[in-house]
């Protein structure tokens, strides 16, 4: 729309629903350009490394590896998605992925019982979310500096207790857990990759189809606007730092159950994948806007250029240069497509 | 039923050392536009923010509907009838029309979830019944960031008008707005008084206030300095009056 509403305000109004500028296919391209970019962002990826290496595009196996990998921290970026859309924002997760498989393998090693030992993850990714949630909400600390410092803390935790010293999870291959989450569905397909689709259909129907979710956009477009018109803003940015250190928990366990170890150092690593997920896809660090599908589609961007890099047959010290220009590149774009757009 | 609409009694609020308004006794009667003036700093946001929900009373009673509502939340408030049009307007900026028309009150269907299409098409129905938006590029998904002030300013209205409220309060609706969306602003105060509703219209302008209100309710440093009927009174006697207040802190 132009400032044009003004005079055309003068002429009688035409009978019937107004029809919006250019056709059905122009609106829906305008109203899903973020979505449409981050699609042509994967695609041009998909076909640099097809023409760089066809015989490895073209066979499923390292399709297979992507499914396996990314995952990891997809699973992640997806709930910080609705974290950055509350103009919020989570370093801690990759502290709260060990801290919840400290208590998976404590409850796990105490047990013997899996069911336990993942609501006991569950339980510790929760506690982990809530606190971040109350020292933003409730003392009122920017969530920048309150999850720098409970990233600390929670580290600190699993290495006092730890004393430093991983455990096997081998013993899990002989329970339903294992199949379940890192298994391979089909013989093909691995588990993780379906939880994350799982995940993000869940997300997707939270942030687009419940009154929470939509108060999620609200309070981060403008936290005293919703709070004027009576949404809870406290409340729901809670239910976002929850979700995150749920998320985070899940996603440690993930991780530790397909090398079958748990490393105390687990999710160091996993920051800047995450949160460059969230911003390639399309979320602005402003607050407000992002969608579900641009995360997804982002992180599998983020997981494929490693794999893709090596199997184009160029050195691995060039992923982390053309992360920065894919990145840098996409999230120009989106900027400039912002302005245009409004 | 009480004769009052809206009965405050004896209402403090204070922040900190600071007592925005004190022991304030403010009614509102059946299907009455109040005119509330008073300088800056003389209480009328923290007392409209007392009525909505927003702030909580420190003392004191606030009746709506023979229902004490003190200590209620905005989404309470919101559902007795209490429907506010703020200074601020109160939109989210960045988001589209009918995520702003119906901010915290959105709709559900039986599962109880988000019923998008009904909103969106509520939300292309009251562009052209009480929006007056004329423009073929408006739509239900437009971003109200690209609105004009007086758009913005229709939007809140309608937004406070759609969900049948019994009392609509206006904080300064005239600012920002031109000539003639002004007029029709003033227009609208009379649609709410004919639809046998109450309104509280808060506005710098003291003509725009006399013009519209039953009764004018003049606020000084967080008290009542005094209340005349719009009928017993000339504009230029109100005028006279509220020089007053400014200079001297009272009416007499």
């Amino acid at each position: 729309m132009t400032s044009s509403t003004e005079t055309q305000a003068a002429t009688p109004a035409p009978a019937g629903r107004p029809q919006p500028k250019g056709g059905k296919l122009s609106r829906f391209a305008r109203a899903h350009a973020f979505q449409i970019g981050i699609l042509v962002v994967a695609a041009f990826v998909w076909v640099l490394f097809f023409i760089g290496s066809p015989q490895t595009f073209s066979a499923f196996p390292i399709y297979q590896s992507f499914m396996s990998t990314t995952p990891f921290f997809a699973i992640m970026a997806l709930p910080l998605t609705l974290v950055i859309i509350a103009k919020e924002i989570d370093l801690s997760f990759p502290a709260i992925m060990s801290f919840g498989m400290l208590a998976f393998s404590a409850v796990l090693t105490a047990t013997g019982n899996v069911v336990f030992a993942f609501i006991g993850l569950l339980a510790a990714g929760l506690l982990a979310g809530a606190i971040n949630g109350l020292l933003v909400v409730r003392v009122g600390i920017p969530a920048l500096v309150a999850t720098i410092g409970t990233s600390f803390f929670w580290r600190g935790v699993v290495l006092v207790i730890t004393g430093g010293n991983g455990a096997s999870l081998v013993p899990t291959t002989q329970t339903f857990l294992h199949p379940l989450l890192v298994g391979r569905l089909f013989g093909k397909i691995p588990m993780q990759f379906v939880w994350t689709l799982v995940i993000a259909g869940a997300l997707w129907v939270l942030l687009n189809r419940t009154r929470r979710g939509a108060h999620v956009y609200l309070v981060g477009d403008n936290e005293d606007s919703a709070r004027l018109m009576g949404v809870s803003v406290g409340r729901t940015k809670m239910m976002v730092f929850v979700l995150m250190g749920l998320a985070a928990a899940f996603a440690g366990l993930v991780v530790s159950l397909e090398v079958l170890y748990y490393w105390p150092t687990l999710g160091e690593g996993y920051l800047l994948n995450t949160l460059s997920s969230v911003f390639l896809g399309g979320t602005s660090v402003f607050g407000g806007t992002g969608t579900i599908f641009g995360t997804l589609v982002a992180a599998f961007i983020i997981g494929a250029i490693n794999a893709g890099i090596v199997a184009a047959g160029m050195a691995g010290f060039w992923t982390q240069l053309i992360y920065g220009l894919i990145i840098v590149g996409s999230v120009s774009m989106q900027v400039i497509l912002r302005k245009r757009l409004a | 039923m009480g004769d009052y609409l809206l009965e405050m009694n004896d209402v403090s609020k204070s922040f900190g050392d600071v007592a925005a308004v004190h022991n304030i006794n403010f009614r509102v009667g059946r299907n009455e536009v109040v005119g509330l003036l008073g300088d800056n700093g003389a209480g009328k946001s923290t007392l409209i923010k007392l009525i909505t929900g927003y702030h909580q009373p420190d003392t004191g009673e606030i009746i709506f509907d023979d229902q004490n509502i003190g200590g209620f939340t905005v989404s309470r408030a919101r559902d007795l009838g209490i429907e506010t049009v703020y200074q601020e307007r109160a939109l989210a900026e960045q988001q589209p029309l009918w995520r702003n028309i119906f901010m915290g009150r959105e709709l559900v269907n039986r599962y109880g979830l988000m019923d998008v299409k009904r909103m969106k098409q509520e939300t292309d129905r009251l562009m052209l019944e009480s929006m007056g938006f004329t423009s073929t590029a408006v739509t239900a998904d437009s971003v109200v960031r690209t609105f004009s002030g007086g758009e913005k300013q229709g939007v809140a209205i309608t937004r406070a008008l759609h969900f049948k409220a019994e009392l609509i309060i206006l904080d300064e609706p005239t600012m920002g707005l031109s000539l003639s969306e002004t007029r029709k602003l003033l227009a609208f105060v009379g649609d709410i008084k004919r639809q046998g509703k109450s309104c509280i219209f808060i506005d710098h302008n003291i003509f725009h206030v006399y013009s519209v209100a039953d009764r004018v309710v003049v606020l000084d440093r967080g008290t009542v300095a005094g209340e005349f009927s719009t009928k017993n009174i000339t504009l230029d006697q109100l005028m006279e009056k509220m020089y007053r207040v400014a200079e001297t802190g009272s009416l007499d």
